[in-house]
């Protein structure tokens, strides 16, 4: 077989595969290098009792068994899973919503989109301060709309242990769906036309085209945004160090945060690793097979 | 041609910079408030007037993130010249895997073992004979800050224990003041946590649960009254304390919006910057506690070793003048600490630094800071569990003490 292919190949060809295999192999290196030997040498550590510096005095399982034993750890997931979910879906529909005010061509398109947009310009812990200063029950906006005259009006979710975790979201949504918009927006204008047409002969109400006509073939936009989203979900930490620091208490702890608390200032990298071997978890188990699922498998059809 | 003459010129420019022998030297530190910042203002100008080196200042908000910086900057191989730590066990690590200057050549040279009191304040930087830091102060942690004018005008006595606060603080409540200002920082509610443990117990439970690391004390009748008389402080503070800074609760003393603060003895620089007078506009109480105690801990400078033959000069150079009497007189009277030396000239020292530096002669008063004793990850671990018991006045004492006799348990 492979020397019927030797013979096959044309000069040109071959060359060619030699080519992108010497420009491809820097890019093999560093995602082995990288990916692979990276992950596998963290996921080790987590086995080990290491302190501040890397050591191998393995201790099997007890790492793990300490961190689902912590409750700020237990905290930090579920905080996640709240975050995450609510980020998501509700990133989706602000930037739907936007992109389909911007479609119905009104005036001054790039200035709203620019206005959209911009929030998505701002670093995680610029957004964060603003947002905290603007959340301060003193200084912000619950002072100034009390001081207008609504004097029982109250807006201020990050001194709330109950409330802080959804204050921090406003402030994540706030900056995030903006990049949806876009996405959604591009979506929107690559509909062809005709259906639009098609659509109106029958009689068919706009939001009903919008909602069962055009969302359904916006798939791919929706899957690269959800992908996007689900990405800054897991990292999160600087929004958090910015706006709450994790608190009050645990409420906003988050487990980017725990990982990186322990593998520094706290010098537990073993404890560290376990939570961030955790962290890789639920990444590999769902969201893989599932952009397998969405780009890699049709590719091959 | 040009090319040459340029690589030339660069080399040239090279040697010349070594014949001067003069180096950036970069400082991680938390000194961001304003009295701090004065105060690190000084050693920066003093150490650019000793020569050609320069003092790179960075500056970081809140000390855990800065020493999180310096961690990673030291293990990711771009160390700085110097780093602020507490004189504590946080780099004890860093000591052990050799990645610190050892200054003993210019530590014997001064006689430093000889003139820094309390001699207990060098233990941290001193493993296996060598000298790997520099202690530049001495803080004590356990103050309440009071605003005479408040406590005069609700007409309650100034409280010197925590049941005298307890009971003097719905007084001030009720007289429209916020009886305590709070910043719910996670370290803040350890510092008033460990202010409250010392103040209700005594200097045999500290060392017992601290230093020997005592489940039976962990789990006592004694840590069960800390935490409810800590629960009970939750009541007299306002709502907008959680991720507030410790110098606008110091703020909110100063300006009389709140009656007093616990806060360590580097609050006083930011009165002093306000312009207030010692026990004339405010107060200090060392406690409050039946008997004033005070931890002796403090502020550290390390160096990481580099191969940078200059860079080691300019260490040791700003090393040695960390502990010039001149340097700590200017540094801790700007910063309201106490020096580390005791032949150095404190004529400016007010009512309330002297009151400290009382308490620093009377041996039975100074106890040590607990985090000499346990390691940065116990201590988090502690750090975690007094700030979900305070934000959260559903968790019981019952539960919390157990969550606190288990991490005391499996301490190192």
């Amino acid at each position: 077989m492979a020397t019927s292919t030797k013979v096959s190949i044309p000069r040109r060809a071959k060359r060619v595969q030699i080519s992108s295999l010497l420009a491809s192999t820097p890019m093999a290196i560093v995602a082995i290098g990288v990916f692979v030997v990276c992950v596998g040498y963290s996921v080790m550590l987590s086995f080990t009792k290491s302190r501040l510096f890397p050591n191998f005095n393995w201790v099997g399982l007890d790492q793990y068994e300490r961190l689902w034993g912590t409750s700020r750890w237990v905290v930090s997931v579920e905080n996640l899973l709240i975050y995450g979910i609510l980020f998501i879906v509700l990133c989706l529909i602000a930037g739907f919503f936007m992109a389909v005010f911007l479609d119905q061509k009104v005036r001054f398109e790039s200035g709203f989109r620019t206005l959209f947009l911009y929030p998505y310009a701002m670093s995680l812990v610029v957004t964060g301060l603003v947002w905290q200063w603007m959340m301060e029950p003193s200084l912000g906006i619950q002072n100034v709309v009390q001081r207008m005259g609504w004097s029982s009006f109250e807006f201020a979710p990050l001194v709330d242990p109950q409330y802080a975790i959804y204050g921090v979201l406003i402030a994540a949504v706030w900056q995030s769906s903006g990049l949806v918009m876009a996405l959604m927006l591009a979506g929107l204008r690559g509909i062809d036309g005709e259906i639009w047409k098609a659509a109106r002969v029958d009689g068919i109400p706009t939001w009903q085209t919008y909602l069962f006509i055009v969302l359904p073939m916006m798939r791919p936009v929706m899957i690269t945004s959800v992908v996007l989203l689900a990405v800054g979900v897991v990292r999160v930490y600087d929004l958090i160090v910015a706006q709450t620091g994790g608190g009050p208490g645990m409420s906003t702890e988050m487990p980017a945060k725990f990982v990186i608390d322990h593998i520094t200032a706290r010098g537990n990298v073993g404890l560290g690793m376990a939570a961030a071997t955790m962290m890789l978890l639920p990444v590999l188990l769902v969201i893989g097979p599932w952009i397998y699922r969405e780009y890699v498998r049709p590719a091959k059809h | 041609m040009m090319g040459k003459k340029l690589f030339a010129a660069t080399i040239g420019a090279g040697f010349m910079s070594a014949s001067v022998q003069a180096a950036d030297l970069e400082v991680i530190h938390w000194w961001t408030s304003g009295g701090e910042q004065k105060a690190v203002t000084v050693l920066a100008e003093e150490f650019n007037k000793l020569g050609n080196d320069k003092w790179v200042d960075t500056a970081v908000a809140l000390g855990e993130n800065a020493r999180a910086l310096t961690m990673q900057r030291i293990l990711g191989g771009d160390a700085p010249g110097a780093a602020q730590f507490n004189t504590s066990r946080q780099f004890e690590e860093l000591i052990e895997e050799g990645l610190l200057l050892d200054l003993t050549p210019v530590a014997e040279k001064e006689g430093w073992t000889d003139f820094i009191r309390p001699s207990s304040i060098l233990n941290p930087c001193m493993k296996d004979g060598g000298i790997y830091c520099v202690p530049v102060n001495i803080h004590s942690a356990q103050w309440l800050w009071t605003n005479k004018k408040v406590f005069a005008e609700v007409g309650v006595k100034e409280p010197n224990t925590w049941e005298e606060f307890l009971s003097v603080a719905p007084k001030i409540r009720e007289a429209g003041y916020i009886p305590l200002a709070f910043g719910g920082q996670g370290w803040q509610e350890r510092h008033v946590f460990d202010v409250v443990l010392i103040g209700v117990t005594d200097e045999a439970f500290w060392n017992r649960l601290w230093k020997d690391k005592s489940v039976d004390a962990a789990g006592s009748a004694q840590m069960r009254k800390v935490f409810e008389t800590f629960g009970a402080l939750r009541q007299f503070t306002d709502a907008g304390a959680p991720g507030r800074n410790w110098n606008d609760a110091t703020n909110m003393v100063i300006t009389g919006k709140a009656a007093a603060q616990v806060m360590g003895d580097w609050a006083r620089g930011e009165f002093a910057a306000a312009d207030k007078v010692a026990e004339v506009d405010y107060g200090c109480i060392p406690g409050p506690s039946k008997r004033p105690y005070l931890t002796l801990g403090g502020d550290a400078f390390i160096f990481p070793k580099s191969s940078d033959q200059n860079l080691e000069a300019a260490q040791m150079k700003l090393a040695s003048m960390m502990l010039s009497p001149y340097i700590q007189a200017k540094f801790n009277n700007t910063k309201g600490s106490l020096p580390v030396r005791a032949d150095v000239d404190l004529t400016v020292a007010d009512a309330c630094m002297k009151k400290g530096l009382a308490l620093l002669d009377d041996p039975k008063a100074s106890i040590t800071p607990a985090n000499a004793y346990i390691t940065e990850d116990t201590n988090g671990q502690i750090q975690d569990l007094v700030s979900t018991f305070w934000n959260e006045p559903s968790m019981s004492v019952d539960n919390a003490l157990a969550v606190f006799k288990g991490i005391i348990e499996d301490a190192e």
